[in-house]
């Protein structure tokens, strides 16, 4: 339906446009005194909000152990093929990670590729890789931006562990009962 | 101090004016350079950042207390310059180069000549009277003053022409009527200043200087500011002044936003900073004449002229009743004022929008022209009246008539806005 906007006319102190400006003039003044709303960046970093998709980590539980298991799920879905996991056996000299079969002899993530999505964290049965806060990466060559296991860990640090699914394991099986 | 007023009154008049010419310029050439750092600094604060507060150059790392300055930004105001000197320099194949070469210089000169005629502060002689400081002390001064800062905008139109491309040629097409709209308004503006001024029986005179002096005169009338006289004409001289700079919100020559950098597109490194300082300079230059007519000049307030100030200061020590320090102190008033009306110029343009163009002719030929001749025949009206005595009846048919004509210009529905 047409309709007509009612065009009211300036009232005298538009007209004379003055006033207008020294109003705008007083807001400008305003914030002339009023703190800073920017953040010096490189100095000042901003706080990261709780849930933030940051650079994908690697985790260790609170054990120190390495929680991937080398399931590869987070390589399958990741949609643009950012990350490359070649599985190994797990060291038999390493008792305290005997209650897995493998884990990553190699673990890359292609930053170059990687869109930030997420699905690798949502994925992964283990909870083993997570978006965390770093949310800048720079690097002089293709190489450099690509994380390795070892960056992927130093980057990921440790997380505190929600399920301790694998001490509930060992418990339910000195138990008796293996399916848990 | 004696001894350097004698060794000052030995030298040849010439090698005098050479010195004070080069003094003046040696303070305009850096307070243009510093203009634009406070810009920067200026629109940041009101846009809620901190603004270039990084630059410090390594040598001076140490000193304490150095990095408030360098928040302030001091020391940009040196990477400027030094970017400004030593990038390289293009020079567009296409253009034309000497008129090309030869516009900035053009934006210079009048910037720097003009300063020649506004006096900068005063000191009291001997025998008490003020003596204003100025280069050329000429009874024209205001229409030197105008005569040759108008010549600014040939360097616009030269900058926009030789450049050989369309956005320049465009800006300085509206820079250049911009100007000659705005010029008018200007002028008429600061007829009724000097109408005043030039009492029946008098010197006839336009300087400046005397603008000042009667702005300092004892009494409630005589030391009353001309803004205060005349703030219609105060109000009209200084939006054609922000016109004339090229100020936002008049920035049309530039106009970045439509035009990509106005006349000055195709310049870069030392030949844009020319006419960048050319532009502070030609505002300082107008602040300045601005304060002189309506601001009282070097007096620290209204009814406070300097040489009550001197008084005062001659009742605590009658060593700072030297002129010297009498001069520096009037040109330290002085130097604020105007810096002062330089803030107000950043303060409009982070405030204001830009004007559309046909708004920025409207504006000067349909708002100010008529307001400012109003306002040069209330004037010349009241002065003939004032001087001549013509009483009561003169000054109360005076009054209908401009209250008629002021509610004829205001309540007239049929006059609706325009802008
Ligand atoms: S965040 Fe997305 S793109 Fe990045 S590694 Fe994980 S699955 Fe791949
Ligand atoms: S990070 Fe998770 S999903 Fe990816 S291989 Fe390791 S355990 Fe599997």
């Amino acid at each position: 339906m047409a309709y007509v906007v009612e065009r009211k006319s300036l009232s005298l102190s538009e007209r004379l446009y003055l006033p207008q400006i020294v109003a705008g003039m007083k807001v400008t003044l305003k914030h002339l005194f009023k703190p800073n709303v920017t953040l010096e960046y490189p100095d000042v970093r901003p706080a990261i909000p709780p849930g933030y998709r940051g650079v994908p980590t690697l985790v260790k539980d609170p054990n120190g152990r390495e929680k991937c298991v080398s399931c590869q799920l987070c390589e399958f879905v990741c949609p643009p093929k950012a990350i490359r996991i070649t599985p190994g056996e797990v060291p038999a000299d390493q008792p305290q990670r005997a209650h897995v079969e493998k884990g990553p002899q190699a673990f890359d993530i292609d930053m170059l590729r990687c869109i930030y999505c997420g699905l690798c964290q949502e994925v992964c049965p283990e909870e083993a890789i997570f978006l965390q806060n770093t949310f800048s990466m720079a690097g002089y060559t293709r190489a450099e931006m690509v994380n390795d296991k070892a960056k992927l860990y130093e980057l990921g640090g440790t997380l505190p562990d929600q399920h301790f699914k694998w001490d509930k394991k060992k418990a339910a099986e000195e138990h008796g009962n293996a399916h848990h | 101090m004696s001894a350097i007023v004698e060794l000052w009154n030995s030298l040849h008049p010439v090698l005098q004016a050479v010195i004070k010419g080069l003094a003046v310029i040696g303070v305009i050439f850096p307070l243009g350079g510093a203009s634009s750092l406070a810009e920067r600094k200026v629109s940041a604060w009101m846009q809620g950042r901190p603004g270039p507060n990084r630059a410090l150059p390594f040598w001076v790392a140490w000193v304490p207390g150095i990095s408030l300055l360098q928040r302030l930004g001091v020391f940009h105001l040196m990477a400027d310059g030094g970017k400004m000197f030593f990038k390289e320099d293009p020079l567009p194949g296409h253009v034309n180069k000497f008129y090309f070469l030869l516009a900035p210089v053009v934006a210079m000169i009048p910037a720097l000549t003009t300063v020649t005629a506004v006096p900068l502060g005063a000191y009291v002689d001997e025998a008490g009277r003020v003596v204003p400081l100025i280069l050329a002390n000429v009874d024209i001064g205001l229409l030197a003053v105008f005569a040759v800062s108008s010549l600014g905008v040939y360097s616009l139109i030269l900058a926009g022409w030789a450049s050989n491309s369309k956005y320049p040629f465009l800006g300085g097409v509206r820079a250049s009527a911009q100007l000659i709209s705005y010029e008018l308004s200007m002028t008429l503006s600061v007829i009724p200043v000097f109408l005043w001024i030039n009492v029946p029986g008098g010197e006839g005179t336009l300087s400046l200087a005397k603008a000042v002096e009667f702005q300092s005169q004892p009494g409630f009338l005589g030391g009353m500011w001309f803004i205060f006289i005349m703030p219609v004409a105060a109000i009209v001289f200084l939006v054609s002044l922000f016109a004339e700079t090229n100020r936002l919100p008049f920035d049309m020559a530039e106009g970045e936003a439509d035009l990509v950098g106005g006349f000055h597109t195709e310049y870069g490194s030392l030949k844009w900073g020319l006419f960048f300082v050319a532009e502070y300079a030609h505002m300082m230059i107008g602040s300045a004449v601005f304060i002189l007519l309506f601001l009282g000049g070097w007096n620290p307030l209204p009814w406070i002229p300097l040489s009550l100030v001197v008084e005062w200061l001659g009742a605590v020590s009658p060593v700072l009743t030297h002129p010297i320090i009498v001069g520096l102190l009037s040109l330290g008033i002085f130097v604020g004022k105007v810096l002062g009306m330089i803030f107000v110029f950043m303060w409009v343009r982070w405030t204001v929008p830009r004007f559309r163009y046909d708004q920025v002719m409207k504006m000067g030929w349909q708002k100010l022209l008529p307001l400012a001749i109003g306002n040069l025949l209330f004037y010349a009206a009241a002065i003939a009246i004032r001087d001549l005595q013509l009483g009561v009846a003169y000054w109360a048919a005076l009054a209908v008539v401009t209250v008629a004509a002021t509610w004829a210009i205001f309540a007239n529905p049929l006059q609706k806005p325009a802008l």
